[in-house]
């Protein structure tokens, strides 16, 4: 009971921070839906890093760690330390230098002046939304699931679901992109002081990690969780694409425009390897301790080690701020919602001429009725497909590679003056069919799945390793398709590009200025 | 002297496959495996190439598309 309290006190903080932010904004589009270009450097930082983190960060993270071991840091975290603000100092910072010169709101505005034509604005638009869709509905399950397990059953998954969504919904409908930006903030905050506070009581529970380390070691079942055995060095070596995917996600390259000065980004390029190590360590390494305390969880039940730890080794009080830390968790599909209401708008309704009849102010009620939309055919798909939560876990899987496999798109757009519009297409059309073909195989060798442990399955013994089918994915000689997909992707931008004509002599001066030598898109 | 940090980040890149810890099993400081310390100074180590990168090659082009007044500033 005391549990459930505690998590909706933090609801309730939540709510207020959303109707806050209502108060000290302005009824314009860049207000609403971009916080007026006006966040500060230590909210865009935690904001942007609060954006990319969801559950995963801590409870699947070390769920993967509980069986797959310590690499499990090496592969998605420190990799993502190194990709992402390295994509923020190489793209970030010149999408919002583009969103100051030209005002542009979206990444497909800019594709579409950058490319002359307005189809590929909307294709790209089509499949990032379909992209995003999932992560929306799995943020609404997730909800119903936490709440149902934290008040002990009292709160059914439907109730909780709807307690989450109206929260949600609520401040984003309310704050827009600050409530939303201020929120992911308290979220971030949450997110490290729950990290830090469960690696100290559990470390002072188990006087040290000496002898948990210790009885790992000696078991030679579980001392490969202390090295890097259960990961082979392709998967290791596919996970460094992934990161490629944040700076294509709508959600993060919207909050890119959002800062009210480019030195912002400096902050936030520095200190994003270090967040990424104090969320991440603390979990990856509580997973591989936890193998020590609780042994046999199967996959599906393995994410929910650091849990099973702190209710051993805590009170009732800190399970408590415990289920506030897994509700911001699960309440990470705030910004996700916020950028395709602002898609929506502005690349939809704006574009086709709903903004020039019916102006500023109608665009931003247009947006929130948008969120109410959107959030209200979430929470019914999510009772619809209550037990179907592995697809859309699934699909926002095959996202990351969709979106990583877009990123060549944007460098071309940005330092290539010759790309074209058909580079894009290509691209974009190479992405698509990528990410419904790997479904396709995955789904096609589902019942060949291996078990953890046990060697990959040929999907096509005809075709020897081409295709193998491990216990979580495909893989195409071994690596993820993400590699492929986005190796596949560079190849046809610039291939297509080449044998195409290029846009206008205009549109080329508009974008680089300095005509010439043609590395950044915004120079003038 | 734009050689330089794209020269580092390849570094980083090639130093994050560390093959050499690949099934090394010992505990630093009696409990710290040391694959995963090793990436813990991985992730100082980017956070320091992050810095350098934006000393060194920082896109000042872009600046002077900052606001002209620095009013409706947030923390």
């Amino acid at each position: 009971m005391i549990s459930a309290v505690i998590v909706f006190g933090y609801l309730a903080v939540v709510l207020y921070i959303g109707i806050f932010a209502f108060r000290k904004g302005k009824a314009t589009r860049e207000d609403f839906f971009l916080a007026g270009r006006s966040l500060g450097p230590y909210v865009f930082l935690l904001s942007l890093f609060g954006t990319n983190m969801t559950a995963f960060a801590i409870l699947g993270s070390s769920g993967m760690a509980y069986q797959r071991g310590i690499g499990v840091y090496g592969m998605m975290a420190s990799s993502s330390g190194l990709i992402i603000p390295l994509s923020m100092f190489l793209i970030g910072t010149r999408i919002w230098a583009l969103g100051k010169r030209f005002g542009f709101m979206t990444q497909v505005q800019y594709l579409r002046d950058r490319f002359e034509c307005s189809g590929i604005g909307t294709f790209v638009f089509v499949l990032t939304a379909a992209m995003l869709v999932p992560y929306i509905i799995i943020g609404v399950m997730g909800g119903g699931q936490a709440l149902k397990a934290i008040s002990g059953d009292q709160i059914s998954y439907e109730v909780g679901g709807a307690v989450v969504a109206v929260v949600v919904m609520s401040y984003v409908f309310f704050g827009g992109m600050r409530g939303t930006a201020w929120v992911n903030t308290f979220q971030t905050v949450l997110f490290l002081t729950f990290g830090a506070a469960a690696f100290l009581l559990i470390a002072r529970s188990l006087a040290g990690f000496d002898d948990a380390m210790a009885k790992l070691a000696s078991d030679p079942h579980t001392a490969p969780l202390l090295s890097r055995e259960r990961i082979s060095k392709e998967e290791f070596f596919s996970y460094m694409f992934i990161p490629l995917s944040s700076i294509m996600f709508p959600h993060v390259a919207i909050m890119c425009l959002t800062a009210e000065r480019i030195d912002h980004f400096k902050k936030t390029i520095i200190w994003y390897p270090i967040c990424i190590l104090l969320i991440w360590v603390p979990s990856v390494y509580l997973g591989v301790v936890g193998a020590s305390q609780i042994q046999g969880l199967p996959p599906g039940q393995a994410d929910s080690v650091v849990i099973r730890l702190l209710t051993m080794h805590t009170n009732e009080l800190l399970a408590g701020a415990l289920g506030a830390g897994i509700m911001a968790c699960v309440m990470a599909s705030d910004s996700q919602i916020l950028a395709l209401c602002t898609m929506f708008t502005e690349d939809i309704f704006a574009y086709y001429g709903g903004k020039k009849r019916f102006g500023d102010r109608a665009q931003v009620w247009t947006g929130r009725a948008f969120v109410v939309g959107v959030t209200v055919t979430a929470y019914f798909i999510a009772l619809a497909l209550k037990d179907k939560a592995g697809i859309f876990e699934l699909a926002i899987r095959f996202a990351f590679s969709g979106f990583a496999a877009l990123a060549p798109v944007m460098l071309a757009a940005l330092f290539w003056k010759r790309s074209t519009k058909w580079g894009v297409l290509a691209a974009s059309v190479f992405t698509a069919a990528c990410v419904l073909g790997t479904w396709y195989l995955h789904d096609l060798s589902t019942g060949i799945a291996p078990r953890p442990g046990q060697p990959p399955v040929p999907v096509f013994p005809e075709l020897g390793r081409l295709f193998l089918r491990t216990p979580g994915s495909v893989t195409i000689h071994g690596y993820l398709p993400v590699v492929p997909m986005v190796l596949g992707s560079a190849l046809l931008m610039f291939l297509v590009s080449l044998v195409t004509p290029p846009p206008s002599r205009k549109t080329i001066e508009r974008y680089f200025p300095a005509a010439g030598d043609g590395r950044s898109g915004v120079e003038g | 002297m734009r050689w330089l940090p794209a020269s580092l980040v390849l570094v980083m890149i090639a130093l994050h496959q560390d093959f050499w810890f690949w099934t090394d099993k010992t505990l630093v400081l009696g409990f710290v495996p040391v694959g995963l310390a090793y990436h813990l100074g991985y992730s100082v180590l980017a956070s320091l190439t992050m810095w350098v990168l934006v000393r060194a090659a920082w896109p000042a082009q872009l600046e002077q598309h900052e606001p002209a007044a620095a009013d409706n500033v947030e923390p």
